[in-house]
């Protein structure tokens, strides 16, 4: 990984040197690149929207699933149109840093998610006594606990 | 690491010629636009908290009112809309500053901080319009992770709008210089990130809420 990025940076630096630090920092940024960025996020955000205020999907873990999916691919749209995001910019460590936060932010969400969940299932003290009562029992006694 | 090598190359010099020696210190063309990337993915992280945060309580209402009851989906989409034609018009500014032309920069950017206030507008509308309910961040576990979370994206929001003012001011003042170039570089990076945060926030708290 050091012996790569360091020939990078030569060839970059090869490349850039009669202009300075000027023209390398600055993606070159396209109208037609903002168009297409902005009609797919249209498109991308209209649809969920669609599909949540018409109640299209009636089953809850598919719809989960969709918006989350057209979430992510907004995400990419905006990541790669708007931000400019590729694999050459700063000799690969912006896409470097980005990739480490996008696996730690999912570990963490999914771990909090994951641990918490379990938790919650296993310490719900009327779990097993009054599973119909649950809804409207099971609140309430927890609200003093937030309280104070 | 670094230290030590070039410290131990050092000794080995004085017998050999050594082959790496630039005559710079070889460092990334532009640190700026990195060491941003870099502050805005660890906001990115504060972003993650409070979204693991609100995953786990959303469902906690204290018998209190729910996402369904409460959200205005209408709303939330015109917002998503102001916030989108942010996103825009900020890069139509980007591409006047390409151009060299200050006077449409500071037209766009007028109409970025336009769209911006709108986003507010609304955004403060519904906060109060919740509290004025009886649905402020004190009811129920999970409005108090909705107002952290979407709070604090509405006050980034509120921050990029006054860096966005004060930049105006400056490319006014001293034109598109290369440091004016760079603060405007790091704001359109600011404002489109914010942009990416929103896509979550619509996606997981108010349409998977409404669900």
């Amino acid at each position: 990984m050091s012996a790569h990025n360091s020939h990078a940076s030569d060839n970059h630096g090869d490349a850039h040197g009669h202009n300075g630090h000027h023209a390398a920092n600055e993606p070159h940024s396209t109208f037609s690149g903002y168009m297409t960025g902005f009609v797919l996020s249209i498109i991308l955000t209209a649809i969920p929207f669609w599909l949540v205020m018409a109640k299209v999907i009636s089953d809850r873990p598919t719809a989960v699933l969709v918006l989350g999916a057209f979430a992510v691919v907004q995400i990419v749209v905006h990541m790669v149109y708007f931000l400019h995001m590729n694999g050459k910019i700063e000799g690969g460590w912006t896409l470097l840093s980005t990739i480490f936060t996008v696996v730690f932010v999912a570990i963490a969400i999914a771990g909090t998610l994951w641990v918490m969940f379990h938790m919650n299932a296993n310490m719900m003290p009327t779990h097993t006594d009054m599973p119909a009562a649950m809804e409207h029992g099971a609140q309430p006694e927890a609200q003093p606990k937030a309280a104070p | 690491m670094s230290d030590i090598r070039t410290s131990h190359g050092a000794a080995a010099g004085a017998l050999a010629p050594r082959e790496y020696h630039l005559a710079h210190e070889p460092h990334p063309e532009n640190g700026t636009a990195l060491g941003f990337w870099l502050y805005l993915m660890s906001d990115c992280l504060i972003f993650a908290a409070l979204f693991a945060t609100y995953g786990v309580l959303g469902r906690s209402y204290a018998a209190g009112p729910n996402g369904a009851e409460l959200f205005d989906l209408t709303l939330v989409a015109i917002n998503t809309g102001f916030l989108l034609l942010s996103s825009i018009t900020f890069g139509f500014a980007m591409l006047r500053k390409q151009m060299g032309d200050v006077k449409g920069t500071l037209i766009w950017l007028a109409v970025t901080g336009l769209f911006g206030l709108c986003f507010l507008g609304l955004e403060l509308y519904e906060f109060h319009h919740l509290i004025q309910e009886g649905a402020g961040p004190q009811r129920s576990a999970f409005l108090s992770a909705f107002f952290a979370l979407v709070g604090t994206h509405g006050l980034h929001v509120t921050f990029g709008f006054i860096w966005l003012v004060v930049l105006m001011l400056q490319i006014k003042q001293h034109g598109l210089t290369p440091a004016n170039n760079r603060r405007l570089m790091c704001l359109s990076m600011f404002w489109h990130f914010l942009d990416v945060v929103w896509i979550g926030v619509f996606t997981f708290v108010y349409l998977m809420g409404v669900l």
